[in-house]
Formats: C-alpha cells, structure tokens, sequence
C-alpha cells in the first residue's frame, strides 16, 4: 500500500490534539517544544538531543524508502482469561486504542530502507506500554517466517514493558514461539537486527531482543530484564542514574553499539549492505559450485 | 500470609487426636480401635475436601511447600546421577543443578532449578533464583545433551530469575534468550517436569520440550503472583488476587495445551508423600522417554515447532477476506 494511504488508515486515526498538547516540554532539559518540529526532528529535542518515545507510525516513515506492505494487521487481541481487574482487559485494549492510534503493540511489514528490501517489526510503547501478548507474538512471527520464506533480512524495533499480565502463560508462550522462528531464520542464512529503544525489558528483553545477529540501542534507553524498582526493592537500596541505559550496556559489552536516531537509517543501510555483500559471496559460491 | 495453615488446622488437630488415642490405646484393656478408625475416615474424608478445592493462591503455597520434592529430591531417586559444574566462563550457579543420570534404560542429561528447603539452604541456592551463570550452565548442558545424543530432562521450580544487579551486569536477558534458542532447537529429545513453581522467563528459560508434565499442585505462571501484582497495581500484598487471575494451575495450563500432562499428586500434597510423588514422577518421564525415543529427530523438530507456533489467542478481523 503506498505509504500516505498506510498513514490515513493507521497513525492519522489518532485524535486531533488540542491546541495546549501542541507543546511538550522536555523531560530531560525542561525546553518547551512545539510538537510539529519536535515531530520534524524524529522526536529528538533540538536543544539537549533527548530522545522521546516515538511512534511506530512515524518511525516506520523515518525509515523507509516508499511504500510499507503492512502484514498480519487483521490479528486483533482476544480475551483468553477473561481478565478484569479495575476494568476489563477488553476496555484496558479500547481506551490505549484510542489514546495511541494503535490496534496493538506492534506494526509489521515489508519496505526497503536505502534500497535494501526487509522484514520490518515495530513496537510501540503507547499501546500497553509495549507488552507482549498474543497478537504481538503472532504478528512478529509470522514477519519473522515470512522473512525466512522470502529470504530476506528482519529487523525489529523493540519497545516493551515486558509480557502481558492479562493474557497470563499465554504471553510468555510467546517468547518461545518467536525464538522458534528466529532460530528457523537465522538457519536459512539470514541475518536478524534488533533495535532496542526506551525501555526494553522483561519477556521481550529475554527473547528476540537479544536474539539478533546486530544489537543496536537507542541512546539513553532503559534495557535490562528486571525492571528498576524491583531489583531496588530485592537490593533496598537505589540503583545509580545510568544502570541499565544503553550507554552502561554498551560498556558492560551486552550490546554492539549505541546509534542516535538521526545515525539509526545510514547504519541499518550500512548494515543491511553487509549482509548483502555476504549474500552474494554465497550466491556465487553456489553458482562455481 | 500462608492461606494453607488456615486450612491444615482441621487437619492437623484430627492427626493429634488419632494420635493420641492411639498412644492411649497401647496396653489398656479397652479397645479403642473402632473409635481411631472413625476418626481416620473422618480426617481422609477431610483431607480429600480440602485439597480437592484449593484456591490458585493455596496452590502457590502448595508449590512453595518446604517439604515439597525438590529437583535434588528427584535426582536422589535416579539410578544414576554425575553432576557437571560451572559454565566454563565465570561461577557454578548453585540455584541450577544438572549432569548425566541413569532411569530406567534411559540415559539422559537432567537439569533442573533448585530451592532449599530452610532458611540455610535457601541462602546457599539464591531461593532457587538463578543468574544468568545458572543460565548458562543449564544452556552448556542441554548442548551436551545433544553433543552426546542424549535426551534431556529438565526439571522447574523457581519464582524466577535472579532481580539483582550483578545478574543485569552479566547480562540476564541475554542468558534467557540464548538458552531459549538452544531449547527450541535442540536435536534429542526433550522433556520438562513443572514440579513447583514455574515463575516467567527463568522457568521458561528450561522449559521449552517435547513435553511439558507438570505435577497436579504446581503453579507456572507469566510472573510470580506479587510480582503481577506490583507490576500491575504497584501493590505486592494482592498476590492472591493476582493468582486469581492469572490461570496459573496445571489444569488450566493443560486447558491452553501449555502443558501436555499433568501428574496426580498423593491426597494432601507431594509434601505428605514425598518418595512416592518421586516414583511416580520418575515412572512418567520414563514412559513419555519411551515415546519420544518412537519419533524420528525431524518429526520431533517439526512437532516442537508447531507445538509453540499455535501457543496464543487472537482473532482474526480480515480472515473472511482471505487477506493476510
Ligand atoms: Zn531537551
């Protein structure tokens, strides 16, 4: 579908913001930003570089060259456990549907980003706060095979609180099923990318995240698999300001590198670029043979 | 609060009657045994009523139990067990125990999560909590396992992984991750036994298998209940609620074909017939071994595949239009 029409049939079914939410104050320097250039510049304040959590919508269109093929996006959230707590799991999925624009944690799809054609994950904190649940797991897999059938790379943007409490053991099914296809992918020879923004943790962090060939992170975002306060509740005491940020794992050697997000298209070009150089080698090596 | 003391009270004055009765009855002329035999219907009958209808949150406490079999208690009733150590980088995780072992005509490679039963040995094993060294070592094995051709058994009973500082320095999400894709790939068959308390991704980390048996009053569940309940209402204390919820049982479990078998326990628990909860449990994994050893490696592979690949619950809004 060409990339506009995509647009008016996901992101733009977002309410309009009224005029006083057109500003946003930065959370890390206290600048007010007027939210049509913060938008302009991919969700990164001008003045102290802070990175805000970005929409799957709009990090999709940073990314790819012309049209997005969205897949899976019939597969709508269910109520296995007939989960209610202060509201029902159905009116929690209703009230984040409205609010984010999103109909789950996750788009997924195929584009080309510099020329280089991929199976492209995307998830999105909006939608309950980018937990896992089935739909998550069922739409990444079946990116993740398609990707395997269609012998190209994939690449997924993590964004997750973890699994998804109201979907109970079937959310945290959904680590294994997805390593089961990452593995089936890597086997078939193609490379697997991940790129972990804020915050990446638990079920998700435990999973694909850390499965990939390349690990990227998105400067200063929050990744590890427990989640802060738990692990200051176990230690009781306070964790230092940069434990768990992509800078500290960067040091601590978990991850390969460190991107700010205008840098994030040129390197996965870059990347992408490489694995097909390896591509080819194989190709022709096939073909002497 | 233990909600299970509440419910063994009834019980346990009824043991201390017939006990008593009976030390009274030893060398007195009037004989008593109609009225013991009485009160020990009297106490099955109860004992069949409470733990016929335990709550989940009475299921945690069940799965928690300190008498309950632990993986060691389970390796002790194996012909033979050679415990490996270490992960060959930097600590042998004592929260995870495995090495090769011997049942029945089976030779395998067992590995399993292990609790203490007291305050001493809990603080020695980490609460049965492993860091991702543990993670490591069960991931070094289970491709020993397939480097000797052996199938693998795993046993789980953890709250969870380790939440501690040092685990996030040595990188735990990355251990659990790695140890999923050895699991979902490994070439021999596999086979898992819920025999406690299965908690997120440090249970599922060995817990992918051929064959998921779980033990009647075990829980396995997406996070421990307080932690469900801290994540969702920031509030740890309504863990019962929380496991009210979260359909943590094995007979729900085997509802969502998570689990493949669940495995009766004695009445009253594994904890007031710990050897024979054992026999019973070694006596399966031998007759699932046995199956599993009829299937070719690539029927296993495939079936595991799919067996994970159904796991969920959506809808599917376009299926009508045969879109994707
Ligand atoms: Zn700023």
């Amino acid at each position: 579908m060409p990339m506009a029409d995509w647009l008016r049939g996901g992101r733009n079914r977002e309410k309009v913001r009224d005029d006083a939410a057109q500003w946003v104050k930065c959370p890390s320097c206290g600048e007010v930003l007027y939210r049509p250039d913060l938008s302009a510049n991919l969700d990164v304040c001008v003045r102290c570089s802070h990175h805000f959590r970005m929409h799957a919508h709009d990090r999709i269109l940073s990314l790819i060259d012309g049209d997005f093929e969205e897949i899976a996006r019939g597969i709508l959230p269910a109520d296995p456990l007939s989960w209610t707590d202060k509201k029902s799991y159905p009116q929690k999925l209703a009230a984040d549907a409205a609010k984010s624009g999103m109909d789950e944690a996750v788009l997924c799809g195929f584009g080309s980003i510099g020329g280089y054609e991929l199976a492209l994950g995307v998830m999105d904190f909006h939608f309950r706060g980018g937990t896992m649940g089935s739909v998550v797991g069922e739409r990444l897999t079946r990116l993740i095979e398609a990707a395997t059938e269609r012998g190209l790379p994939c690449a997924i943007f993590t964004a997750s609180g973890g699994a998804r409490m109201e979907e109970g053991m079937l959310a945290l099914m959904q680590m294994a099923k997805t390593t089961a296809a990452v593995v089936r992918l890597k086997a078939s020879g193609q490379p697997f990318l991940t790129v972990l923004t804020d915050p990446t943790t638990g079920g998700v962090s435990a999973s694909f995240a850390f499965q990939a060939d390349v690990i990227l992170a998105e400067r200063n975002a929050m990744i590890g698999f427990a989640g802060r306060r738990v692990i200051e509740q176990t230690i009781r005491q306070r964790l230092p300001d940069r434990f768990q940020t992509a800078e500290f794992l960067l040091e601590r050697g978990h991850i390969d590198g460190v991107v700010d997000r205008p840098n994030l298209k040129p390197t996965l070009e870059r990347l992408l670029g490489y694995a097909r150089a390896g591509m080819q080698r194989r190709k022709r090596a096939e073909l002497s043979a | 609060m233990n909600p299970l003391l509440e419910r063994e009270k009834g019980l346990l004055e009824l043991e201390r009657r017939i006990e008593d009765l009976r030390s009274a009855n030893e060398g007195q002329r009037i004989d008593m045994s109609a009225e013991i035999a009485s009160l020990e219907s009297k106490y099955r009958q109860l004992l069949a009523e409470v733990f016929g209808s335990l709550s989940p949150w009475e299921k945690v406490h069940m799965a928690r139990h300190p008498r309950r079999p632990t993986t060691l208690g389970y390796i002790a009733g194996l012909d033979a067990f050679d415990e490996l150590h270490g992960d060959r980088m930097f600590r042998d995780d004592p929260a995870i125990v495995g090495g090769f072992a011997r049942l029945g005509g089976h030779s395998i490679v067992a590995i399993g999560q292990q609790r203490g039963r007291d305050m001493k040995e809990n603080l020695a094993r980490n609460f049965g909590m492993s860091t991702p060294e543990g993670y490591r070592k069960g991931e070094r094995l289970a491709l020993l396992a397939q480097r000797f051709n052996l199938p693998l058994v795993t046993f789980v009973d953890t709250k969870g992984a380790d939440p501690g500082i040092l685990s996030e320095e040595h990188a735990q999400s990355e251990a659990i991750a790695a140890s999923l894709e050895v699991f979902a790939a490994l070439r021999v068959p596999t086979l898992c036994v819920v025999i406690g308390e299965g908690g997120s991704g440090g249970a599922l980390a060995l817990a992918i298998a051929d064959r998921v048996l779980m033990l009647e009053h075990s829980v396995y569940s997406v996070a421990s209940p307080e932690g469900c309940a801290a994540i969702l209402w920031g509030d740890a204390s309504k863990a019962d609620e929380a496991a009210a919820h979260l359909k943590l049982t094995a007979s729900d479990l085997r509802g969502f074909g998570i689990v493949d078998e669940v495995i009766p326990e004695p009445l009253g628990g594994a904890h007031r017939d710990a050897a024979a909860t054992v026999t019973r449990v070694l006596d399966r994994i031998g007759a699932v071994l046995d199956l599993l050893e009829s299937f070719s490696l690539p029927d296993l592979l495939n079936a595991r595949y799919e067996k994970y690949r159904r796991l969920g619950s959506w809808r599917d809004s376009l299926a009508t239009d045969g879109a994707p």
